[in-house]
């Protein structure tokens, strides 16, 4: 048997304190965030606590069925997320869809990968392995998917004189969005870059801190890690290039135009 | 020839006029009453319904940047990009010659091309952005505020270019406050009204 320690909700209860040093920090700056701090930390728990009761359920059932169906979930919730929270967002239904859309595809891609061609678990649709490859490559995904689209919207909304000006030279849409796109890409890349870098050394990632917790050989969770940081930098690298080339068209039209009527600015904004 | 039919841009009844080659279209009117919208729809950089014909090819008939590059939008404050106005003006088809020959003619150091664009003035940006939309010679110059930011010697620089360029054969659409400019440039005027205030 692994040498495994069971948590506690005392245990729980006496980390979620560490959270005050969080709303200390609100407090005193005034970033007006305690409200926001209470419910993200309210609402993780809930959604970690009620994934773990849905998985443990799916993980019993083995049924193909079950496992699309919660994946289809994931990647709905994924793709709004990736939306949403942008500063200025895409407006309309498209957005979600592009969201959606390149999630489902790389997620798709990079979990038939994985379970495919390299874990080969039995049966394929194993939920113990699709869904947790599926949650980290979705998760990683859409922070690159979010900031490679906030970062088009924003450099497109600054430079709307530039791009104007090579639009009326005679430039088609996307060559006149030409830097625009490069940051854009850029940015969505970069964090998944410097994870890579900084893994082993700086940080021990998550899910491979998860299995040697769980008293897992750390060189077997190495292996693992290894597996899964290529499957999301692959997955990243291809949702931040769709998504960028995507929100490109949905922010100019056929006539070649920029559209920024089409974003939306964020209602939302902290009280100071 | 370009020719405008039942434009339609918003707060303006429907605009219908024809400019031909070697003619200056003035458009007058008050602040805010559309003139700059009407130029970037005529240009296809705003939905508007109705149609222009450039000799009788409608703008849709072609992909928008084959008919920006024929009938070119000059904005009242060009935006730029890469460090330098040469770095800009050499994604038209302009050739290196005339690029630098209109520089000089605008009373301009050929040099301020290479200069990073952060260190220019404003008047020597106005007129390197004309340098820019003349550079590929199009059919059709949509001139917004062209002179606006300009001082007098400048602005009279920059007038015999334009001027040059309608005796050349070019039609032209301008915008400007300077009544004495219209005068000196246009053959045509336009004068724009809110039909909503003139009833009132």
């Amino acid at each position: 048997m692994s040498p495994y320690v069971s948590l506690t909700p005392l245990d729980l209860l006496a980390a979620a304190t560490l959270i005050l040093v969080n709303a200390a920090i609100s407090l005193t700056f005034r970033l007006g965030l305690e409200r926001t701090l209470l419910l993200t930390s309210a609402r993780m728990v809930v959604q970690l606590a009620l994934i773990g009761l849905v998985l443990k359920w799916i993980f019993a059932q083995t049924s193909p069925l079950w496992t699309i169906a919660l994946a289809s979930i994931m990647v709905a919730a994924a793709g709004y997320e990736a939306i949403s929270r942008q500063e200025r967002r895409i407006r309309g239904w498209l957005a979600y869809g592009l969201g959606s859309g390149t999630l489902l595809l790389v997620g798709t891609f990079a979990t038939l990968f994985a379970v495919g061609a390299v874990i080969s678990p039995d049966p394929w649709f194993a939920p113990r392995y699709v869904l947790p490859i599926l949650g980290m490559v979705l998760g990683n995904s859409l922070t690159g998917i979010a900031l490679a689209l906030d970062t088009l919207t924003a450099n497109a909304a600054r430079d709307r004189a530039a791009i104007e000006g090579r639009l009326a030279l005679g430039q088609p849409r996307l060559m006149a969005l030409r830097e625009t796109t490069r940051r854009a890409l850029k940015t969505g890349t970069t964090p998944i870059l410097n994870a890579m870098a900084a893994s082993g050394v700086v940080s021990l990632p998550g899910m491979m801190t998860g299995q040697i917790l769980a008293g897992v050989d750390p060189v077997e969770a190495t292996k693992y890690q290894i597996l899964i940081m290529f499957l999301i930098a692959g997955s990243t690298g291809l949702g931040v290039l769709i998504a960028t080339f995507g929100g490109a068209l949905l922010i100019t039209d056929e006539r070649h135009r920029l559209r920024l009527d089409r974003l939306a600015t964020k209602e939302k904004s902290p009280a100071g | 020839m370009l020719r405008v039919e039942q434009l339609k841009i918003p707060g303006l009844p429907s605009l219908t006029f024809e400019v031909g080659a070697g003619s200056c279209l003035a458009i007058e009117g008050p602040s805010g009453i559309g003139k700059t919208r009407l130029l970037r729809a005529i240009a296809d950089l705003d939905d508007a319904p109705g149609q222009c014909f450039l000799d009788g090819a409608e703008r849709r008939e072609m992909p928008a940047w084959q008919w920006r590059r024929q009938v070119r939008f000059a904005a009242a404050e060009p935006g730029w990009w890469g460090e330098t106005a040469r770095h800009s003006i050499n994604e038209t088809a302009g050739d290196e010659a005339r690029i630098e020959k209109m520089t000089l003619d605008l009373g301009l150091d050929p040099s301020l091309l290479d200069s990073p664009i952060t260190q220019l003035s404003t008047g020597e940006r106005l007129r390197l952005a004309l340098v820019r939309a003349l550079a590929d010679q199009p059919r059709v110059i949509l001139l917004d505020e062209p002179t606006g930011a300009l001082d007098k010697a400048s602005a009279a620089l920059a007038e015999e270019l334009i001027r040059y360029h309608i005796l050349a054969g070019r039609t032209v659409v301008l915008v400007s406050h300077d009544s004495g400019q219209i005068d000196r440039l246009a053959d045509l005027r336009l004068q724009l009204a809110d039909p909503a205030r003139a009833l009132s």
